[in-house]
């Protein structure tokens, strides 16, 4: 068990590709933390460097109080689960179990005592002689999780673990794992570009954009109060609407109506000044009948998702684009949804409306906002 | 078998309205006269230069059948006395020994291992360096026979040898006090180039995962090879072999440079044929010494073929 120490942590590939543009991260001892970001952002080269897969090309990596920056992998006492569990198919489950044991010399007999006990642990006990190719998805990913508890390591990393699965499988397998890691405290990474995954697994998730962590923090942080409007746009099955508007005093001119700045933030804006204005769909209510402090607009789009519909109306846009229209998207309960073509009036809850300025969340605790990556840097490894 | 076969034909025409002139049931529609009239050229090309040669030998291994004199004209037939006659002679025997070496030493030691080691070592390169080593690699191979061999006499001769003069030893015959190691080093230099491509084609099979694992959990190269590369190219490693064995074996380009001497110290069998039935005009004879080396060659795929197998049983 240790905590990860990250300082200036910084890979460029020979092609010049900056894939992680000096990074501070701190994950804490038994923590499960998810690094999440779109393709490219350099999530996967994170996770590699960390494990020693990557050489950092600069800054340096902690695991507990030891520096692993120029050790190689087998000395860093890290364990990892590959997207394809990475199975050796010529070894039964037991071997494959025992592997990392068998690497560092642990006696045949109590390899594979160790190697059972960890696959009764997992459910695996009776698979143990057969071969991965004759295994279920679940039960390859079962079989790697054992792999890597096997010879106890200090960390865990988990490259897309559920991506593998089938969308039911997913469900299972994403209970089972917040689970299997609760028990075995152990501290466990791992990558996603799934923002539900994080949201729904981790105790605390970093988002990454371009080689650069955009907004650390707890699932509720990141979906309550997103750093930036990236983090925003990112984060949520839905995401959030982001509307330009512009200071009027005490109010905001936002798509043609006048809504009152929200309190946190009222002392930090300026008269005239252009902000955007955000608002989650799932925390506005939609009325069919006029009401005040609303925005209103025509339905252009109802899409079903199960007890709930998302509407989409177009409202007029605010200056300098007076004219045109923008959109903003409703989470309507079953039962109450419009038809296209109608009128709606979209009324924001108090106390959940936020405020960005060039991008950045006003109001926003400071840590948390990283300013904005260099373009065109970034990619996957 | 024509009862089953052509039963589907009767139901697809029974089934209804068939447009079109074929009505097979085959995948490509062709119906089974036209299939065999594609097959037809090919079958008797084979028949012709493969299996109509392969009968005569059987036939004049048992025969006296010479080039010249009485049975050149009138072959008898003498059974089995020249199979007996080789396994008893000692030249053969010897020669046996030698092809042995020369497939040890050239096919399964020195290609198969120098190619392998060549594919691993540039398999995560890309770029000019491994563009120029393949290139190089690849003309070996692609050099007609006896380009290469000229290319080696030149290089391996006693008073103008290219070799000689760069180590400054003149006068060192190496093609006399060495001849099996010449065209041992000859042969892999020669053929590496296969192996090298294949293994590399095999390598690309190999997850990057699987060796990440393993080197996740400490394993060194060596074990890496042998826990997560060998298991997973055993199919192409076994292929492979089993090509350039059969190859090597029936090689005859080393008569070109050393013509099987001094004294037969490197007359492989190939050659040991060629001098027997075309220099020594008893056919009769070298005929049967070739189905000896079929049977040879046999034994060796049946070998291999059998390690293939038990591998797909296993997997």
């Amino acid at each position: 068990m240790a905590a990860i120490t990250l300082r200036e942590l910084t890979k460029v590939y020979p092609n010049g590709v900056r894939a992680l543009d000096a990074l501070d991260l701190e994950i804490a001892d038994g923590e499960f933390f998810a690094l999440l970001g779109p393709s490219g952002c350099g999530k996967t080269t994170l996770l590699r460097t960390i494990a020693g897969l990557e050489l950092s090309s600069g800054g340096s990596v902690r695991i507990g109080d030891r520096d692993v920056t120029s050790l190689p992998p087998g000395q860093r006492d890290v364990a990892m689960v590959f997207q394809d569990y990475a199975l050796f198919p010529h070894m039964t489950v037991r071997d494959n179990i025992a592997y990392p044991l068998r690497i560092k010399k642990v006696g045949k007999a109590d390899r594979q005592d160790k190697a059972a006990r960890t696959a009764d642990e997992l459910g695996l006990s009776a698979l143990l002689d057969r071969r991965p190719g004759q295994l279920s998805g679940g039960q390859q990913q079962r079989v790697a999780l054992a792999r890597a508890m096997a010879c106890h390591p200090q960390v865990f990393l988990l490259d897309e673990p559920l991506s593998n699965l089938d969308a039911r499988l997913r469900l299972e397998a994403r209970t089972f794992l917040k689970r299997l890691q609760r028990e075995l405290g152990v501290t466990t990474v791992f990558v996603t570009h799934d923002q539900a995954e994080a949201l729904a697994l981790a105790d605390r998730i970093a988002v990454m954009e371009g080689g650069r962590i955009r907004q650390v923090g707890t699932p509720t942080e990141v979906f309550r109060r997103p750093a930036n409007t990236f983090v925003a746009g990112f984060i949520g099955s839905t995401p959030m609407n982001l509307v330009p508007a512009r200071v009027r005093g005490d109010e905001l001119a936002v798509a043609a109506v006048r809504l009152p700045v929200p309190e946190d933030v009222r002392g930090e804006l300026t008269d005239g000044e252009q902000v955007v204005y955000g608002v989650r769909p799932e925390y506005l209510d939609y009325s069919p009948e006029p009401a005040s402090g609303a925005l209103t607009g025509q339905v252009v789009v109802v899409e079903n998702l199960g007890s709930f519909s998302l509407v989409s109306l177009d409202v007029p846009a605010e200056e300098p684009d007076a004219g045109a229209t923008t959109s903003v998207q409703v989470v309507v309960p079953e039962g109450r949804e419009p038809e296209p073509g109608d009128t709606g009036w979209v009324t924001p809850r108090p106390g959940r409306s936020l405020i960005y300025r060039d991008g950045e969340l006003i109001g926003s605790t400071a840590e948390a906002a990283v300013p904005a990556p260099r373009t065109g840097v970034g990619a996957d490894a | 078998m024509v009862q089953v076969t052509s039963r589907p034909d009767e139901t697809v025409e029974g089934a209804g309205p068939v447009t079109g002139p074929s009505p097979a049931p085959d995948a490509a529609g062709l119906g089974r006269a036209r299939a065999a009239g594609f097959l037809v050229p090919s079958m008797v090309l084979i028949l012709l230069f493969l299996v109509v040669p392969a009968a005569w030998t059987i036939y004049l291994g048992v025969t006296n059948y010479r080039l010249t004199g009485l049975a050149a004209a009138n072959p008898e037939v003498v059974g089995l006395e020249n199979y007996t006659r080789a396994l008893s002679d000692e030249r053969f025997r010897n020669s046996l020994v030698l092809t042995l070496q020369f497939v040890l030493g050239s096919a399964v030691i020195g290609q198969a291992c120098l190619g392998f080691a060549i594919a691993y070592a540039l398999r995560d390169r890309r770029g000019p360096l491994r563009r120029v080593v393949e290139a190089f690699i690849l003309l070996a191979w692609i050099l007609p026979s006896s380009v290469v061999a000229f290319l080696w006499i030149a290089l391996l001769d006693r008073d103008a040898g290219t070799l000689n003069a760069l180590l400054g030893m003149p006068g060192m015959a190496w093609l006399l006090d060495y001849p099996m190691l010449s065209i041992i080093i000859f042969n892999t230099w020669r053929g590496t180039a296969f192996s090298m491509m294949l293994y590399a084609a095999a390598l690309e099979n190999v997850p990057r995962s699987h060796l990440e694992t393993a080197r996740l959990a400490g394993a060194s190269t060596g074990q890496q090879l042998r826990d997560v590369v060998f298991p997973r190219i055993r199919g192409h490693v076994l292929t492979n072999l089993l090509l350039i064995s059969l190859w090597t074996f029936n090689d005859f380009s080393p008569f070109l440079i050393t013509a099987g001497g001094p004294e037969q110290r490197s007359e492989i069998l190939a050659v040991y044929v060629y001098k027997v039935a075309l220099s020594g005009g008893e056919l009769g004879f070298g005929a049967a010494i070739s189905f000896i080396m079929l049977l040879i060659n046999l034994v060796i795929a049946l070998i291999y073929l059998r390690m293939l197998g038990r591998r797909k049983e296993r997997a």
